[in-house]
């Protein structure tokens, strides 16, 4: 083959596949532009796709979820069908109270143990972290019947039992957060804290949590979010509440069961109640999301 | 300054210093004319005009910040990608205006080497040789195997690599991945090579190697390389083209010739500067 | 206090193991691929709700690889910077929507449309497959599949695009100068320089329809039957538990238990998969695989 070619001179081979090849690339030149434009048109096609749903879904939830929201939608607990004037004020209450109980709890907990994480990096420490992952991954129901297993069997539904499931939902998600965020403050500030002769644990509270703050409340806002959406683990531990119940060792309502509870039934003010605890649950969510995020922005932009 | 009418100390008769000093040119394989770069308005190179010869290694010089790379882009048209740019001007390689002909067609013509060697890690040495004619169009695994193995003996590598053509790029050197990426461009048959100071992130040793391998290269491609490198382009290319920032910033074509005229006896007292190492 | 969340996780796999014994000492080990589930038979065979969870995932599946990684291509590389932001934060927020609402969605405004006018279409021109026989009724397998996608969407998304726009733009251009076409550059640069993490977003994915319940419960029809064509009616191991828990006792729960085992160790299986996939890949996602999860 072309083993010997002469490097003095440019000698025929070289320019007969020169010529070879040019011919082929001016030939194929069209083919291959259509097939880029094509293929680049499905892609800008497919983006439009995925957004589709979420404007449907938006514009769906808020068009049937709106009449809803009436000021006895926000003060009255729920009723049976056919009874008017019922609401979702219980159904509030009870998410508020389970959301609250389960963050008082697990944020702490997080922290502490995100902080932890992030100062170690030996094998332990790397087990841990792979177990928060999976973690937030697994199925919420079998959280739920986890729940069950522990609390209901032996104290019977609750909001606590309630709060418990969503906890643990809502635990590895903080801990990954909160060691995502302390990770990102600069060593230069720990080492700084450590030449003024601060101890280890003052160190911490002092300078590296402020300093994480910004990431750790974003990720509390997101975890918050996600447990507030959960519905599965809710459906195994609180039963639910036709009634306002403000005790948490009690079986309790909340905005996501009404929503599931109601979703199959065939009455229309049933099912409007739905739409609107719906409209009600997604307003929160995003509002925690995408506030999380501004957040981010905002003090991310003050601390430079 | 040596005043070419008078015969030289060392018996070398005048019209050996005379081709020295200013050797025949080919034809002119790519012309600029009056040529501008300008981004969101603001130019980084302007009115450039010269000719490069076939055959020949063309060096664009100068200190940084003088337009030498973005010049080299603008002949394979990369700016294409970059919304705010601009090109003015006109390139022409052979009879085809290089900014209103086809892109894509364009650069199967000319191709580049860039700084750092930027061989595709997904593929094999093998399927890196051939990834240009593949994209070109070529198919017949007859014409792939020949450009490929021309390809790789002109930059070098057929002897080290032809037991492992399915290796992983990754397990080549720095140097050898850089003859590597040589390598893929030529197999395309280029007309002209652009290099964009090829041997800057490479060890004295592969840089040594590399610039003997684009000294054999020229014969068989036009090659036009930039390099900040006072040295390197003494060593390997036959004419410059010397590049200042001006004071609006702009890069400006100060002085193009010979390479040894512009090294020992520049008509512009700058290049005198910068040739002596007064800057830059 | 880590020592409080492991052993909380401890407990957690411990329970389900232990409660579903009972089932597993009365029934053997092969009543999880019985086919049939008939508690008043003292039967509780798992195998429908096992193909149900499986099948589910894999329409949701075949929909999400191909519009999620044209989703991710098209806000890596041919979106304009200005619009990147908005739109990128559009498709996460999907993730963020509740999935009850998205059941509720599905079975109120999707269902009819899927009755009237999807699946009679679809099995116009698919029927020939023999996958779309029987009567179309609005909820079942596909529709439960097509939210499905809908809900795994955004995680593909997110870490595809994470992965995609740090391809190192200098292969980007060495692709480039050897004239290749937007697409090629794409297809043989841009894709394969982030397969791995495509990889684990696509696993991350199944993971999360995998387990899935409340959504899939509404739309899904919960026939404890082999669906037989991709409109019947079909449950999930996870519809199963949610629906007949508040009922259930004895071996019957049990049996629920069992069922909620076998979904923790799917779930932990590909989850730990996922996780390794995504690990193993440039840091660039962090915050979109906390978030996203």
């Amino acid at each position: 083959m072309a083993t010997t070619l002469g490097f003095d001179s440019p000698t025929d081979p070289i320019l007969e596949r020169r010529r070879r090849i040019q011919s082929v690339a001016a030939a194929s030149l069209g083919r291959r532009k259509v097939y880029s434009k094509i293929a680049v048109g499905v892609c800008w096609v497919f983006l439009a796709i995925a957004i589709v749903p979420l404007v449907g879904v938006v514009v769906y939830v808020v068009v049937k979820g709106l009449p809803a929201w009436t000021t006895d939608f926000f003060s009255h607990p729920t009723t049976p069908e056919g009874i008017p004037g019922g609401g979702v004020w219980n159904a509030i209450v009870g998410t508020a109270e389970i959301g609250f109980i389960a963050t008082a709890v697990t944020v702490p907990l997080g922290l502490l143990c995100g902080l932890f994480l992030a100062e170690s990096d030996g094998r332990t420490a790397a087990a841990v972290r792979f177990t928060a992952d999976v973690m937030t991954g697994v199925p919420s129901i079998t959280i739920g019947i986890f729940g069950y297993i522990a609390i209901v069997r032996n104290f019977g539904y609750s909001g606590l039992a309630g709060a418990f499931s969503i906890g643990i939902i809502m635990l590895p998600v903080i801990i990954r957060a909160g060691e995502t965020a302390i990770r990102g403050v600069p060593r230069s500030l720990n080492e700084a804290a450590l030449a003024l002769g601060a101890r280890r644990a003052t160190i911490a509270r002092r300078v590296v949590v402020p300093a994480a703050m910004p990431g750790i409340i974003t990720g509390v806002l997101l975890a918050v979010a996600r447990g507030l959406g959960e519905t599965a683990p809710l459906l195994l531990t609180i039963f639910g509440n036709q009634y306002m119940q403000w005790n948490p060792t009690k079986p309790m309502p909340a905005l996501p069961l009404v929503i599931y509870n109601n979703s199959s039934q065939p009455y229309a003010d049933l099912l409007q109640t739905a739409w609107g605890a719906a409209l009600l649950l997604m307003v929160i969510v995003l509002v925690l999301s995408v506030g999380s995020r501004v957040l981010a922005a905002v003090l991310q932009r003050e601390r430079r | 300054m040596i005043d070419p009418t008078t015969p030289l100390d060392e018996g070398v008769s005048l019209n050996t210093a005379q081709v020295l000093l200013d050797p025949p040119a080919g034809d002119p394989v790519m012309r600029l004319n009056d040529v501008t770069v300008a981004f969101a308005g603001r130019k980084a190179v302007r009115g450039v005009t010269f000719d490069v010869h076939e055959g020949e290694i063309t060096a664009l010089i100068g200190p940084s910040g003088s337009g030498k790379t973005t010049l080299l882009r603008a002949l394979n048209r990369m700016h294409d990608t970059v919304r705010t740019a601009s090109v003015t001007g006109s390139i022409m390689l052979g009879d085809v205006d290089v900014n209103t002909t086809d892109a894509t067609l364009l650069r199967s013509r000319v191709g580049m080497v860039f700084q750092r060697p930027n061989p595709f890690p997904t593929m094999s040495i093998y399927e890196n040789a051939v990834a240009g004619l593949k994209f070109n169009g070529v198919r017949k695994k007859a014409l792939l195997d020949e450009a490929a193995e021309s390809a790789l003996i002109a930059a070098a590598l057929w002897d080290s690599v032809r037991d492992r053509l399915k290796a992983h790029a990754s397990t080549l050197s720095g140097g050898e991945q850089q003859r590597l990426c040589i390598a893929r461009a030529l197999a395309v048959e280029p007309e002209v090579l652009l290099m964009d100071e090829p041997t800057s992130a490479l060890d004295p040793i592969a840089t040594k190697r590399i610039e003997e391998l684009v000294g054999e290269l020229k014969h068989r491609v036009t090659i036009i390389i930039v390099t900040h490198n006072m040295q390197q382009a003494m060593r390997v290319s036959d004419r410059c083209a010397f590049l200042l920032m001006g004071e609006d910033k702009a890069g400006e074509l100060i002085e193009f010739g010979p390479t040894a005229r512009l090294f020992s006896e520049p008509t512009d007292p700058r290049t005198l500067d910068y040739v002596n190492g007064r800057f830059g | 206090m880590v020592a409080i969340f492991v052993a909380l996780v401890a407990w957690y796999v411990i329970s389900i193991v232990v409660q579903s014994k009972p089932a597993f000492s009365t029934l053997g080990f092969s009543w999880i691929i019985q086919k049939t589930w008939a508690p008043g038979q003292n039967k509780y065979g798992l195998l429908p709700f096992i193909l149900g969870t499986v099948e589910t995932t894999a329409i949701a599946l075949v929909l999400a690889v191909p519009i999620g990684l044209g989703t991710a291509i098209a806000l890596a590389h041919l979106v304009p910077d200005r619009v990147r932001p908005a739109l990128s934060t559009a498709v996460e927020l999907l993730a963020a929507v509740p999935s009850v609402v998205y059941g509720l969605w599905g079975l109120i405004v999707l269902a009819p449309i899927f009755r009237e006018h999807v699946e009679p279409f679809l099995s116009s021109v698919l029927g020939w497959t023999g996958l779309f026989n029987g009567p179309d009724n609005g909820v079942g397998l596909l529709l439960a599949g097509v939210i499905l996608f809908v809900m795994v969407l955004p995680t593909m998304v997110a870490i595809s695009r994470d992965v995609l726009a740090v391809v190192p733009r200098e292969q980007v251009e060495g692709a480039m100068a050897l004239g290749a076409t937007r697409w090629q550059v794409l297809r043989k640069v841009v894709v394969p320089g982030a397969r791995t993490g495509i990889l684990g977003g696509f696993t991350l994915a199944m993971g999360r329809a995998l387990g899935e319940t409340v959504a899939v419960a509404l739309v899904i029809g919960n026939s404890p039957f082999i669906a037989h064509s991709i409109k019947a009616p079909a449950a999930t191991l996870a519809s199963l538990i949610v629906n007949n828990f508040g009922e259930a006792s004895g071996t019957e729960l049990s049996a629920l238990f069992g069922a909620g085992l076998v979904l923790l160790l799917i779930g932990v299986a590909v989850n730990g998969m996922a996780r390794a996939l995504v690990h193993s890949t440039a840091r660039a996602g962090g915050a979109a695989s906390v978030a996203v999860a």
